[in-house]
């Protein structure tokens, strides 16, 4: 797979969740994505993001534009330096929460984007990969 | 801090989302709603979301909130404008609104709560009789 750009955000701040979400769009965009699956990777990086925030205490993304087999996408990596998720299976489970949120935001990233991995060591934090090809 | 207007329209209130939102201003647009339902004895509230990139599940419970706070308050909401991008991702999420009226732009949403006041008033007028 060859990346052709990657830019890095901090997630500090709601206000950094909005600006995750506009720069992974212009992203998108670029990579040709339908509006459809724009909508997918820019909601499934909301979500992310928003985890990151709520349960790490704040984290970061790298942006990457991908390029694998002749096809474009964006590829988006969260990283957090947080408790980290004991039991991931349960973490992906819909309706799951440890916090006050529905408990969507994992599993219904997963559903939106063609590419999905996490990594998790409790104690240390959390990274999570997702990616949307055109 | 920002704040999202809300207008009054008839016996209705107008709150048009124009701006991508952060999580405080849609915490604040809940509380200014509830309040403003109070103040001003709507029947009924209108959201536009039409300008509204993506709905993620932070901005969809808040419309959920809304519309099971406001049915409390005897006020009926009714969310009008989803993108068809933002409908298929919402879908996909998990997330399919179940407490939240729609309709697909403001003429129709507002015409379902002047519905449901016209059915409110022939059953009060039942009661009376």
């Amino acid at each position: 797979m060859a990346i052709s750009s990657s830019e890095s955000l901090d997630i500090r701040t709601s206000d950094d969740v909005v600006r995750v979400r506009q720069q992974v769009r212009t992203r998108a965009v670029e990579a040709g994505l339908s509006l459809v699956d724009q909508t997918k990777i820019i909601t499934a990086a909301s979500e992310l993001a928003r985890n990151a925030l709520d349960y790490a205490g704040g984290g970061m993304v790298l942006i990457e534009m991908a390029e694998e087999g002749g096809r474009r996408g964006v590829r988006l990596t969260f990283a957090d330096q947080g408790p980290g998720i004991a039991d991931i299976g349960l973490a992906l489970k819909d309706g799951y929460t440890t916090g006050n949120g529905l408990g969507l935001g994992l599993s219904g990233a997963r559903r939106l984007s063609n590419e999905f991995s996490i990594e998790s060591k409790v104690g240390e934090g959390t990274k999570v990969t997702i990616a949307r090809w055109k | 801090m920002d704040r999202i207007p809300i207008l009054k329209l008839g016996s209705a209130l107008l709150v048009t989302i124009q701006v991508d939102m952060h999580d405080r201003l849609a915490t604040a647009l809940e509380e200014d709603l509830t309040a403003k339902i109070v103040a001003t004895g709507a029947k009924g509230v209108l959201i536009d979301i039409s300008a509204l990139e993506i709905v993620d599940s932070f901005i969809g419970r808040m419309l959920d909130n809304i519309a099971a706070v406001s049915r409390i308050l005897d006020a009926v909401t009714v969310v009008v404008g989803m993108r068809p991008a933002v409908a298929i991702t919402l879908v996909e999420l998990g997330l399919s609104l179940s407490g939240v009226n729609t309709a697909l732009n403001v003429d129709r949403g507002m015409a379902l709560i002047q519905r449901r006041l016209a059915d409110a008033e022939a059953v009060d007028g039942n009661i009376e009789q």
